[in-house]
C-alpha cells in the first residue's frame, strides 16, 4: 500500500488532499466533517483583521456553467473573505487543531497593506496552534478594490514585502497565494520567494462573467438588477492552472520552491498532475462544494492505486517528475511526425473527423471508397494536428501514431531525425550563421 | 378451403364494455410515450454528434436535416427546431409519435452503432413539434397566388401534405374527402395511446391553417365526383385514396357475428367518446402480423380482454410489426403464435366461437399446411390480415396499387398520387407525407412550364 502522507514544509497530514480556503473551510462544523471524511488537511476560510466583519451580499453569490446534463464545468463566485468574526473563527481553530492534530491546519489571512496589521494578526493566529498561513493575494473582486487580496497580488513588490514583514513576525510556515488575473505568473512567484515564502499556492479564481440575461439586459446572476464580475474556478480552470504551476516549476529562478496545486481538482487523476508538474500537495473546492466531502474516498483510494501500480512508494517519488519534460515551443522536436490513424473496426460512420479536417484543417481524410461511406486519412496531407482525434466521439478509434522510420509523405523528409527551430534551416537566425 | 363452419357448442360468448375501471381506461389509452421535458430533452440532445452528411437524415423518408433541429434544441430554441422539422415534414409532430424510429432514423443512428443506445430523435422531433403548437403559431402562409386550382383527394397524410406544399407554393387546393373529417388513419386508424387528445384533429386544423385550402368533406371521388371533371375542372389532380377495403379470410366469416375487421374496429375505438363504451371480448383472437396486428391486440388488451393472441402464418422475423412493436403486444400480456394458418372459424348459433388453424412450414421458402391443426376458443376473431387497394379510377395499375413514376405521376396526365394507394410504398405515415411533398414539388413544375410553354 501506498505511503499517501506528506510533510509540505514542515507541516505533516495524512495525505496531500486538502480543503482550499473557501466556503468548506469556514467554520468547525465544516472543517471537522471534512475530518471525519478523511481529508489531509484545510485552509481556513480568509480571515480579516479585527473589527466588524465584511458584508457579503444575500442574493445569488455563485453562478455556474453547466453541460447540459447539469455537471458543473465551472462556478463563479462573489463571496468575500469570511464574514465572522475574528474572535469566533481563532477560536475554533484552535479547538479543531486540539481535536485533530493530525491534519494539517493552514489559516488563510487578508489584512491591509501596512505592516502594523500583520503585526497585529500573527501572534493571534500563532496562539491557536495552527500550522501555518496563506497569504491570500488573489481574491478578485471585493477585497482588490480595497487594496487587497488582487491588489496585493497582481503587484510583485507588495507581495515580497507582505511577504517578508510575515516571516519577521511568525514562525509558522508562509505560504503566499497567487492570483492568476496577471500575464506571466512567474514574477508573482519569484516575489514570493524573495520575499522567503515557504511555499507558493494556486491558483486562486480567475475574473470572471458568467453571461448576460437578454431579457434583462444585465450580467447573469444579478443583485437586483445589476452585477459585478466574480471568480471563476472549478473543471474549466484547470489547464490554466495546471500551466502556472508548471511554469514556476520549471522556472529557475523559482525550482524546488515548495507548490500547492488548486484549480478543478476533481478526480485522484487530477491531482495526480498537478503533483507530477511540482505539487507536494494539492487543494480542493468546488469538486467538495458540489459533491459534498466523500469525494475522499474516491481522492486517496483512486492515488493509492495508482501509486501502488506505478511502485510509488510515497508521494515524493512522483511530485515533479513530468517538470524536467515541460518546455518551450522552440525546444520542441520539428522533425517528430504522427499521422492519425482510424480503426476500421471501431469506427461509427460519423464523419466527424472528415468534416472537421476537411472545413477547418488540412483535407486529410476521406468520405468515400468504391462509393461508400468510408473515412481514412491521406498520409500526403495529414499533418498530424489532432483535431480529429479530439472530434471523434469514440473512444482509441484515431490516435496518432509517430512515423518510425522512411519519409513523411507530405514533406518528403526523412523522419527520425531531431531539429529544433533553434537548427531548422527555416529560422532566419539560423541562416544568417 | 371448406366454407362449412364447425358445429362445436360452446357457452355463451362473452363480449362487454366497461371491463376496466374508467380510470384505468383513462389510463391505458394515454400517451404511451410521456414527452420528454426540458431538462430530458436537453440531455438527450446533447448525445447527438451532429455527424457529418449524417445517416438519420438518409433514413428519414421525408430527409429532415435531423442534426440541425437537434442542435437548435439544445442551444434553447425548440419553436426554430420545429420549423426545421416542419419544413421537411408538415406532419412532423405526427410522426414523432407514429413513425417506426426503430426501424428508420434511430436504426441508422451512429450512437446505435457506439452504444445500442440511439438518440432518442423521434421524442426530441416531439419535444419540438409540441412546443411549437402549444405556442399556436403559425408559421406558415399561402404562397404569392398563382392563380391555379389543384384537386387533391384524400385527406390523409399524403393528401394534407401536398395540399399544404401546394398552397405554400401559391396554387389553390381544393381537398375532397369522402369522410367526415379529415387526417385519413391519423385519425381513424392510429393507435389510441398514440395519439391521445385529439392530436390528429390539432395537427390537421394547423395544416389547413396555411389558408388557400377549401375542404370539402363527405364528397367521395367515384360516388359524388369523377375524375374526369376534376381533370376538366382543376389544373391537377392529386389522388391520395390510401385503402379503403380489406382482404377477406375466405372462410365464410361474412355470414358471422363475432369476426369483424381489425381497422373498423379501430377507426369505432378511435372515434369513441370515451373506450368504456366499445365492447371487447374476453378472449380475443387476431389474425395477422403488422401493425394492424399488434393495434388491435393490445388495444384489445387496454380495453380489458383477459387473453388475447395474435395468430401469424409465418415466423416472428416475417412479421411486418417491427421487433419493438411485437414487443409493445407482448408487453401488454397478447400472446404472439407464429407458424399457424386460419382454416376454419367455429360458429354457434350464427356466432363465431373460435378459431381452427393449420401449423404451417416454410419449404423453399414457400408456405405449406402439416395438416395438424389447433383450436382456439374465442368470444371475438379480428381480422388484420392487410388493406387492400379498391375504389380506384381507370388508370394504370402495379399488384393492385396505382402506378408512379418517380416524381408521382400517373398514367394519366395531369393526374399524381401517393400515400398507400400507390405501388411500392411503405405504407407508413412518414412515406405518405413525402409522396404529398414530391408530387406538390412536381405539380409546381409541371405548372409553370405550362406556363412559359
Ligand atoms: C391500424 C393501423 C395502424 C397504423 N399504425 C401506423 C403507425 O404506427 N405508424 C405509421 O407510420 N403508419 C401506421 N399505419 C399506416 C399509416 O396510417 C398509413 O400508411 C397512412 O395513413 C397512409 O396515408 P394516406 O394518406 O396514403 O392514406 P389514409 O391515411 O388512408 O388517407 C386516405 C384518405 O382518403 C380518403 N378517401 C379514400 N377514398 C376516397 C375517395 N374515393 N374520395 C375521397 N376521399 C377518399 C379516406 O377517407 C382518407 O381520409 C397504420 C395503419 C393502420 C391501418
Ligand atoms: C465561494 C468561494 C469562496 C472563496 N473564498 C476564498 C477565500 O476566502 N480565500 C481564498 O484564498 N480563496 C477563496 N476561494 C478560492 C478557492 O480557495 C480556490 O482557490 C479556487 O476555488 C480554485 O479551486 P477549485 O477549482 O478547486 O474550486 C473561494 C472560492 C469560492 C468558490
Ligand atoms: S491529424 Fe489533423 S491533419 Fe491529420 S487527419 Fe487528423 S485532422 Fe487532418
Amino acid at each position: 500500500m501506498a505511503d499517501l502522507s506528506v510533510s509540505f514544509c514542515g507541516v505533516k497530514a495524512p495525505n496531500p488532499f486538502w480543503l482550499a480556503s473557501a466556503p468548506p473551510t469556514d467554520k468547525a462544523y465544516n472543517v471537522e466533517r471534512a475530518f471525519r471524511a478523511g481529508w489531509g488537511g484545510v485552509v481556513w476560510k480568509t480571515l480579516g483583521e479585527d473589527g466588524p466583519p465584511i458584508v457579503n451580499v444575500s442574493g445569488p453569490r455563485y453562478g455556474a456553467w453547466h453541460g447540459p446534463d447539469r455537471r458543473v464545468l465551472g462556478l463563479n463566485n462573489i463571496e468575500l473573505i469570511t464574514d465572522r468574526p475574528l474572535e469566533i473563527n481563532l477560536r475554533e481553530i484552535a479547538q479543531v487543531k486540539r481535536d485533530w492534530p493530525d491534519r494539517a491546519m493552514i489559516v488563510s489571512l487578508m489584512v491591509p497593506c501596512v505592516e502594523e496589521a500583520w503585526k497585529a494578526i500573527l501572534p493571534r493566529v500563532e496562539a491557536t496552534g495552527a500550522d501555518g498561513i496563506e497569504l491570500n493575494f488573489g481574491c478578485p473582486h471585493g477585497m482588490s478594490e480595497r487594496g487587497m487580496g488582487a491588489a496585493v497580488g497582481q503587484v510583485p513588490d507588495y507581495i515580497e514585502m507582505v511577504t517578508r514583514w510575515c516571516k519577521a513576525h511568525t514562525r509558522m510556515p508562509v505560504f503566499v497565494k497567487l492570483t492568476p488575473n496577471i500575464t506571466d505568473i512567474r514574477f508573482p512567484a519569484r516575489a514570493a520567494r524573495q520575499g522567503g515564502a515557504d511555499a507558493v499556492t494556486l491558483i486562486n479564481t480567475i475574473t470572471s462573467v458568467m453571461g448576460v440575461d437578454l431579457d434583462a439586459m444585465a450580467p447573469w446572476p444579478p443583485i437586483d438588477g445589476q452585477a459585478s464580475h466574480g471568480g471563476y474556478c472549478g473543471p474549466s480552470v484547470k489547464p490554466i492552472a495546471l500551466n502556472m504551476v508548471g511554469q514556476i516549476a520549471r522556472d529557475p529562478q523559482t525550482h524546488g520552491l515548495p507548490i500547492s496545486g488548486i484549480g478543478g481538482i476533481t478526480t485522484w487523476r487530477d491531482a495526480a498532475e498537478f503533483m507530477a508538474l511540482g505539487c507536494g500537495t494539492v487543494q480542493v473546492c468546488t469538486a467538495a462544494m458540489v459533491y459534498g466531502f466523500k469525494i475522499i474516498d474516491e481522492l486517496t483510494s483512486g492515488l493509492s492505486a495508482w501509486m501502488d501500480e506505478k511502485g510509488y512508494a510515497s508521494v515524493s517519488d512522483f511530485v515533479g517528475r513530468a517538470v524536467p519534460r515541460f518546455t518551450e515551443w522552440q525546444h520542441l522536436n520539428l522533425d517528430y511526425v504522427a499521422k492519425a490513424r482510424i480503426d476500421q473496426d471501431l469506427c461509427i460512420q460519423c464523419g466527424r473527423c472528415h468534416i472537421a479536417c476537411e472545413d477547418t484543417s488540412h483535407q486529410a481524410i476521406t468520405r468515400e471508397k468504391d462509393g461508400k461511406r468510408h473515412f481514412e486519412v491521406i498520409d500526403a496531407e495529414c499533418v498530424g494536428c489532432n483535431l480529429c482525434t479530439i472530434v471523434c466521439p469514440v473512444e482509441d478509434c484515431i490516435t496518432l501514431v509517430p512515423l518510425t522510420e522512411g519519409v513523411d509523405p507530405r514533406t518528403g523528409t526523412p523522419v527520425g531525425g531531431r531539429r529544433t527551430w533553434m537548427e531548422h534551416p527555416n529560422n532566419p537566425s539560423v541562416a544568417a550563421e | 378451403m371448406s366454407q362449412d363452419h364447425v358445429a362445436i357448442v360452446f357457452a355463451e360468448p362473452d363480449i362487454a364494455a366497461r371491463r376496466l375501471p374508467s380510470a384505468t381506461l383513462e389510463a391505458n389509452f394515454g400517451d404511451i410515450h410521456p414527452p420528454l421535458d426540458r431538462h430530458e430533452a436537453r440531455v438527450a440532445a446533447d448525445r447527438c454528434l451532429f455527424c457529418w452528411d449524417a445517416p438519420c437524415v438518409t433514413a428519414c423518408p421525408t430527409g429532415i436535416d435531423i442534426p440541425l433541429f437537434i442542435r437548435q434544441i439544445a442551444a434553447g430554441n425548440p419553436l426554430v427546431a420545429a420549423k426545421t422539422i416542419l419544413d421537411a415534414n408538415i406532419m412532423g409532430g405526427m410522426c414523432a409519435r407514429v413513425c417506426p424510429t426503430e426501424t428508420l432514423c434511430e436504426q441508422a443512428c451512429v450512437r446505435e452503432a457506439a452504444e445500442g443506445a440511439p438518440v432518442k430523435i423521434g421524442l426530441l422531433q416531439r419535444h419540438a413539434t409540441d412546443a411549437l403548437m402549444e405556442s399556436g403559431r403559425q408559421p406558415y402562409r399561402q404562397g404569392t397566388p398563382t392563380g391555379r386550382n389543384v384537386a387533391v383527394v384524400g385527406a390523409g397524410p399524403a393528401g394534407l401534405s401536398c395540399a399544404h406544399k401546394l398552397a405554400t407554393l401559391g396554387h389553390e387546393v381544393t381537398l375532397y374527402e369522402a369522410r367526415e373529417k379529415p387526417a385519413g388513419l391519423n385519425e381513424y386508424g392510429i393507435a389510441a395511446y398514440k395519439t391521445p387528445n385529439d392530436f390528429a384533429a390539432r395537427e390537421a386544423e394547423f395544416i389547413l391553417g396555411v389558408g388557400g385550402i377549401a375542404l370539402k368533406t363527405g364528397v367521395a371521388l367515384g360516388r359524388d365526383i369523377t375524375l374526369e371533371t376534376l381533370r376538366t375542372e382543376h389544373d391537377a389532380v392529386f389522388l391520395a385514396l390510401g385503402l379503403s377495403a380489406v382482404n377477406a379470410l375466405g372462410l365464410g366469416e361474412e355470414a358471422l357475428d363475432g369476426v369483424e375487421d381489425a381497422v373498423a374496429f379501430i377507426a369505432r375505438l378511435r372515434q369513441a367518446k370515451d373506450p368504456g363504451e366499445i365492447a371487447i371480448g374476453r378472449r380475443v383472437v387476431v389474425i395477422g402480423g403488422g401493425m394492424t396486428a399488434i393495434d388491435m391486440a393490445t388495444q384489445a388488451r387496454r380495453l380489458g380482454a383477459e387473453d388475447v393472441t395474435i395468430v401469424y402464418r409465418r415466423g416472428p422475423e416475417s412479421m411486418a410489426a417491427s421487433r419493438y412493436e411485437q414487443e409493445l403486444a407482448q408487453t401488454n400480456g397478447v400472446l404472439i403464435r407464429h407458424w399457424l394458418k386460419p382454416k376454419a372459424l367455429v360458429a354457434a348459433g350464427g356466432r363465431v366461437t373460435g378459431v381452427t388453424f393449420e401449423y404451417t412450414q416454410a419449404q423453399d421458402g414457400r408456405l405449406t399446411g402439416t395438416g395438424e391443426t389447433l383450436n382456439l376458443p374465442c368470444d371475438q376473431a379480428f381480422k388484420a390480415i392487410g388493406q387492400a387497394p379498391g375504389g380506384f379510377p381507370a388508370l394504370a395499375l402495379e399488384g393492385g396499387r396505382i402506378r408512379v413514376d418517380a416524381e408521382r405521376r400517373t398514367s394519366l396526365a395531369g393526374v399524381w398520387a401517393g400515400g398507400d394507394c400507390i405501388a411500392g410504398g411503405q405504407d407508413l405515415t412518414v412515406a405518405a407525407v413525402e409522396d404529398g411533398k414530391q408530387a406538390a414539388l412536381s405539380i409546381d413544375r409541371a405548372l409553370a412550364a405550362r406556363a412559359t410553354a
